[in-house]
């Protein structure tokens, strides 16, 4: 090793380490804040780091909003969505990956032009149809658009169409069902790809804040990202305090459950790339 | 009669498998996007009881209006500055941390992880702690600058600085993105090849990466261009949060307007002909990634 190379090595390292400190600025900042008393805060001076810390910010951000109300519609919503999406998108790959009738390459091609499809286009006559219904500011409108995934069709439909043939045949021999094929021999061993959808899928539904935007006007049904805007507003600059440890708890779970599972957690956001 | 019963059973299991995802897919994607076209060439506001057909004139008034305008010169700025930044700063990361980890794996994991939380972060909370650090007065950006004894300027407030405050926000959000394409992207690049070119003469680091590591990534590059180009057409979330488009129209994007104008001001035809829009940008670049998907398929 040569005193070239060391140098070459200490320029890339301290080049990456300036750029993560830029990038996780936002992150210290966040942190900072939500620990500073509001004195501290609006003083002249400015300080990195907080003087003591202090968690009133939370327990003003807690008491003074329905934050735990958010978390709970963002466990709600992202949950309900999960749950029917892989209801109605297994049996359908598994139809389309390992049966053969008529009308299959016709439904697979919908799938494949369904994945062109961004969701703000279908928006304005989905929300005509729930106004219709009566299910505007209702989990339901926020769950119900979201259930047919074709980004989960596709994705279980390559993952079972990997899978033997023999084994479907002789559980089919044995004598158990189509959907009992489907649900109890097809899913397990799909479950790489079911694990990289469902992170895929929370995540996105977690962030989103288009629907939630236009779906609902009740504070009561907001899920986190529609939440925090809705303190930010009322609280007109002064509660900067607070609001930070807001930002701190509805970011938490997703960072948290990211630092966790850092390789499944990539997988599942890579392949939503292959997403239109 | 047993042959009978048994492609009924058949059709009937085809049916109750596939059936129901079908119906969701036709009734919450493709008929709705057929309504969307329609509406695109009505007057239909939310709650009217009629509309009349105006043809083109909401697609017109979209590319005549300077105002209305806005929405598409601004998506196409700001898709301008972070598609190529977004992704050279994603090549240069992936680049270290590659490199590092042949010597210093643990580093390269934890710094992989660092540039990669944005993408992770909700965006909506994140954004509301980037308007504190660029806050004209409190923030810390400014108090940096000043220090330097520069005045910082009000970045989300300017009108000719708000797109490229939004500009650097979308590029801290995606550099991780892209960074972890790239990654993989190295990685599946066969050790011998360097080896090769060593032999050859290419034995600079620079060398090795114009003979080696570029061409060996170029279908990765173009993935992530297409990816990056979609993700920067739908702009959203940091717009509604910090700008809502403003000052003066000065940071509408597509996205933002068909809020706008479809669920606050209620003009649903109008916000349909801007739908329609987003939607052909969107499609041109998807339809390049299937494009993408393909030929990879087949090299291999």
């Amino acid at each position: 090793m040569n005193s070239r190379n060391l140098i070459g090595r200490a320029i890339v390292l301290a080049l990456l380490f300036l750029g993560a400190m830029l990038v996780l600025t936002p992150f210290f900042w966040m942190l900072s804040l939500s620990f500073k008393s509001q004195v501290e805060i609006f003083s002249p001076t400015i300080s990195l780091f907080p003087d003591q810390l202090q968690w009133d910010n939370y327990r003003a951000a807690f008491e003074r909003t329905t934050l735990l109300r958010f978390l709970v519609n963002g466990l709600v919503v992202c949950g309900g969505i999960l749950f029917f999406q892989i209801l109605f998108a297994l049996p359908c790959a598994y139809a389309l990956a390992q049966r053969r009738f008529r009308g299959r390459s016709l439904i697979f091609g919908l799938v494949l032009a369904g994945l062109l499809v961004p969701f703000h286009v279908t928006a304005i006559p989905i929300f005509l149809g729930l106004a219709e219904l009566r299910l505007l500011n209702t989990y339901g409108a926020l769950i119900l658009p979201f259930v047919a995934s074709v980004f989960g069709i596709f994705l279980f439909r390559q993952a079972i169409s990997a899978m033997p043939v023999e084994l479907f045949e002789a559980a089919r021999i044995d004598g158990l069902s189509e959907g009992a094929i489907a649900w109890r021999i097809a899913l397990p061993l799909a479950m790489p790809a079911a694990t990289a959808f469902a992170i895929f899928s929370v995540v996105a539904h977690w962030n989103d804040l288009f629907w939630p935007l236009i779906a609902i006007s009740d504070p009561a049904l907001a899920p986190p990202p529609r939440g925090i805007l809705y303190f930010r507003d009322e609280e007109s600059g002064t509660d900067v305090g607070p609001l930070m440890a807001a930002a701190v708890v509805i970011v938490a779970p997703m960072v948290v459950a990211f630092l966790l599972a850092q390789r499944r957690f990539i997988q599942g956001l890579a392949v939503g790339g292959l997403k239109g | 009669m047993r042959l009978i019963d048994r492609t009924r059973a058949e059709a009937l299991a085809n049916l109750w498998l596939a059936g129901p995802a079908t119906v969701a897919v036709l009734v919450l994607i493709f008929i709705p996007v057929s309504i969307v076209a329609l509406l695109s060439f009505t007057d239909y506001q939310f709650g009217a009881r009629s509309f009349n057909w105006v043809g083109f004139d909401n697609y017109l008034i979209l590319i005549k209006d300077p105002q209305a305008r806005r929405a598409i010169t601004n998506t196409i700025v700001y898709a301008a500055i972070v598609i190529p930044l977004s992704i050279l700063f994603g090549l240069l990361v992936a680049l270290g941390l590659h490199s590092v980890m042949r010597y210093a794996p643990r580093l390269s994991a934890i710094l992989r992880a660092a540039y990669f939380l944005p993408v992770a972060a909700t965006l909506v909370a994140m954004a509301v702690v980037w308007q504190m650090l660029l806050h004209p007065n409190l923030g810390l950006v400014n108090h940096l600058l000043a220090a330097a004894d520069i005045r910082g300027p009000a970045w989300l407030s300017d009108r000719g600085l708000v797109l490229y405050t939004l500009a650097v926000i979308g590029i801290w959000q995606t550099v991780g993105y892209n960074m972890v394409l790239f990654l993989a992207g190295l990685a599946a690049i066969p050790e011998h090849l360097y080896d090769a070119a060593e032999i050859d003469g290419a034995n600079r680091g620079w060398e090795r990466f114009w003979t080696v590591t570029w061409p060996m990534l170029g279908p990765t590059t173009l993935f992530v261009v297409v990816v990056t180009a979609t993700g920067a057409f739908r702009v959203f979330e940091t717009v509604a949060t910090l700008t809502r488009g403003g000052p003066a129209f000065a940071s509408d994007v597509l996205v933002y307007a068909i809020y706008r104008e479809g669920f606050v001001y209620f003009k649903a035809g109008y916000s349909s002909a801007i739908t329609m829009v987003f939607f052909v940008f969107v499609l041109l670049f998807t339809l390049a990634k299937f494009r993408l998907m393909e030929s990879r398929v087949h090299y291999r």
